[in-house]
Formats: structure tokens, sequence, C-alpha cells
């Protein structure tokens, strides 16, 4: 079988955190996966007005270029990323009537009828690697640290494309618990980060992000586990000002799942890249006397 | 707040081009407020989701030109999923946010935000925030 992976615009520059890791991961783990020599960017968000199809194109263009070069399936690591691809796969597969007019407006491609399967980085550790196997190469077990896995809304809504059914964490929590870490629920771990709103919000003014940091807080919760670089520049990055303003009352640092995964797979620390986070995630590595530095 | 129903606000026209654009029937809607109740940023808006379905099921565009509440719309379809009457509301923002932009209007200004924020954010949050804000 083959996987190719898609990294998305964002996994290039600011959240290199989320890629490295994940990519040296799949490397420990010996999973091959294959970059996509071509792609373009999802368009972050999958349109949602009934005519509007030109939107569709850049995501159904990456599907195509996965076709193309044979490809089963197509990870994705960024939620965003993930939720736009496997939206536009799905109304590929389903919608015939608009699926014609894409295809014949892209008649320079091959056609493409929603044939590639999207899937996401968890699902495919879940599938090809499963949780058993990757606690036996764990060499640098999370031992009590207190991780929530934190969904946001793309991961999971729509339900025809969610990771998994609404309310359910399973993914994460199995992956986590593998590495050993203490998997604590809360209760907003699909609760809004207040998304791409922060274009439009002063620094510190988002309230959607402030109220999962007081309920993980409250839950006890040291750290959260994230697959969006924008939710984690929304909850890990304003923690500073939610402070200055007196929205929240603790801390608790974001990190990328992978980059967890990566410390427990005993991978070179540089290679996650916590210089990238915030100084908070990396003290409180440090405090829990992990290996941040090679 | 009382909000007159009459011949100058109530507009067929209107409750047609919402249901074209966001493909929903906005008549479904039972008014339960479930929608508002999901939403992580009901607060911050003028109008709560739920006001906002009811005054398109009247198709009253002009009550809605000013309110903020689309453009405050995160569209995290947290109350599409649990909407009872399995109307998909972030839709129905969409069309509203739409049926703005596709006026050549913007709701923000690339250009006037701050240097740094910009050289800050992740590209993802300006790709998508262009996208839903800007014509
Ligand atoms: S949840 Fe659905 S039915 Fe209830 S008020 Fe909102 S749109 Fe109407
Ligand atoms: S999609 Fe928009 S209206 Fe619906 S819950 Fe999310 S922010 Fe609120």
């Amino acid at each position: 079988m083959k996987i190719s992976y898609y990294p998305g615009c964002t996994l290039k520059l600011k959240a290199k955190n989320l890629e490295l890791a994940a990519l040296a991961s799949l490397q420990a783990l010996g999973i091959d996966v294959e970059e996509m020599d071509r792609w373009n960017c999802c368009g972050a968000v999958y349109s949602l007005t009934d005519d509007d199809l030109i939107h569709h194109i850049g995501p159904v263009r990456n599907l195509v270029r996965a076709k193309e070069r044979g490809a089963d399936k197509l990870v994705t690591l960024c939620s965003m990323c993930y939720n736009t691809l496997a939206r536009a796969n799905q109304l590929m597969k389903t919608d015939t009537v608009k699926r014609d007019t894409i295809n014949r407006f892209m008649d320079d491609e091959i056609d493409y009828f929603g044939e590639v399967e999207v899937i996401h980085y968890l699902t495919l550790l879940e599938e090809q690697v499963g949780w058993d196997k990757i606690k036996e190469k764990v060499t640098a077990p999370l031992t009590d640290l207190k991780v929530a896995p934190y969904y946001g809304c793309t991961l999971q809504r729509p339900q025809d494309v969610g990771i998994e059914p609404m309310g359910s964490f399973r993914l994460m929590t199995g992956l986590l618990e593998a590495i050993g870490a203490t998997v604590v629920p809360f209760n907003s771990a699909d609760k809004c980060c207040g998304s791409y709103q922060v274009i439009n919000a002063p620094a510190g003014d988002n309230d959607a992000a402030a109220n999962v940091i007081n309920a993980a807080a409250s839950a006890g919760i040291e750290a959260l586990a994230t697959s969006c670089p924008l939710c984690e520049y929304n909850l890990g990055k304003q923690q500073d000002q939610f402070m200055a303003k007196g929205k929240i009352t603790a801390n608790v640092p974001t990190f990328y799942f992978t980059q967890l995964l990566a410390m427990a797979l005993g991978v070179n620390p540089e290679v996650c890249h916590f210089e990238l986070n915030d100084m908070k995630a990396v003290q409180l590595l440090e405090a829990k006397k992990f290996q941040v530095a090679a | 707040m009382t909000l007159p129903i009459n011949a100058q606000n109530v507009s067929i026209v209107s409750i047609e081009k919402i249901n074209k654009l966001s493909g929903e029937n906005v008549k479904l809607c039972m008014q339960c407020g479930t929608c508002t109740a999901a939403c992580p940023m009901a607060e911050e808006m003028d109008f709560f989701p739920r006001k906002v379905m009811h005054l398109s099921q009247f198709g009253m565009l002009s009550l809605m030109n000013d309110i903020n509440t689309y453009w405050k719309c995160a569209s995290c379809h947290s109350c599409s999923v649990r909407c009872p009457r399995g109307i998909d509301i972030a839709k129905v923002m969409e069309a509203l946010r739409q049926l703005v932009l596709r006026t050549s209007k913007n709701y923000i200004e690339p250009s006037q935000m701050p240097a740094e924020q910009i050289s800050e954010l992740p590209q993802i949050a300006m790709v998508a925030g262009f996208r839903k804000l800007t014509s």
C-alpha cells in the first residue's frame, strides 16, 4: 500500500515542530510515507456556500496529485488541512454533479472520483503500528506528565469526516497512554479555540481560548496535546496576554502530540524544535527532567 | 429589543437567497436555541445564532446588516452537529457573510493588520481568516 504525505503550508514554516517530530517518529517506528513532490495550499477552510466550487479546486488538485502517484492513502497532520482535504474528497466521492463540473473545469488533470483515502496521522499510527507496538518502542516514557488530548473543531466535525465520533478522544488518548503519559480527560477537548478569529482580535482578547485553558487548569492538566497549528497558537502562544488581562490564572503549556511522541521514542530532541513552542512548554519539560536539548 | 416584522423588512427573495447559498432550509428551525448554547463565540455576538436563524426565516437581511454575529462565527460546526432539526448553521452563517462579501466589501482590511501580528500568526490563520472575512 502506498501512502502519500501532504504537509501543508504552516508545517513548512511556523509549525516545523509539528512536522519534523512527526516524520522522525515515523522513521523510528519504521513506517514509510512519501511526501508529495508537488502540492499546493488546501485553502485551510472548506468552502461552505453551495455555489462556490472554485475554492474546492485547491484541495481537489492535491487529491489528483496523490492519485497520479498511485497513492492509496493521503496522510496529513494539520487538523485544518485534514478537514479541508477530507471534506473535498467526500464531495468528489458523493456529489456526482459537482464532481463532474470540477473534473471538467480541471480538464488538464486526470478525472478524480474520490479514490484516495484521506487519513490523519493518528489514524495512520493506529492502523499501521498500534499502541502496543508503540509502547514497546518507548525509551523515555512521559511518566507523571498529566496531559489532555485537545482535538478542537476540525478533527471531529462535521461527523462524516471526523477521525472518530464526537465526544470520543480514543486515538490521541491511546497514543498518549502508550507513551507513558497520564491522560486526564476534560470537558473542553472539542471546544473551539477561536480559530481564525484571532486575525480580527487584539492579542489576548480570545475568550474561547482562555476558557479552554481555564477548564484544563481546573482539571489539573499540566499540558495540552494538539495537532493543529492554529490551536497551538491560540492556546499556547497567547497565555502571557491572557494572564495580563486576567482571563486565566494558571498556565497550561501546549505541545504538538508529535513532539511528545518523538520525545518518548528517544528521537534527538533538537528535531522537536521546542524553541518554537512557548517558553512555558520548555520550562515544564525541564521541570519534569525530560530531555529538551541534545 | 423588539424587532418589528413588517412588509419593509420581510423578504421572500432574501429567504431564497440564504437557502440557495447555504444549501439549507432555514424554515426547518424550531427556535430551540441549541445552536446558541453550543456556540463558543456567542458571548461576543450582537445577536445569538438562534436569533439570526429566526431573522433568516423571515429573510430580514436589513436587520442583520450591521450585526457582528456571522463575522464572529468561527465556523467551528459545534452548532451544526447538535441542531435537532439537522440544519448546518455554519453554512447559514457563511451564506450571510458571502451576501456581504460578494458586494466587494471586506470585513477586515489586511493592509491594516500590524506587521508584528502578521509575522507571528501561523499561515493557516491568515489563509482561513482572509477567506472568511475578506471579499
Ligand atoms: S439548534 Fe437548530 S432548530 Fe434549534 S434554534 Fe438552532 S438552528 Fe433552530
Ligand atoms: S459554527 Fe459559528 S455559529 Fe456555529 S457554534 Fe461555531 S462559531 Fe457559533
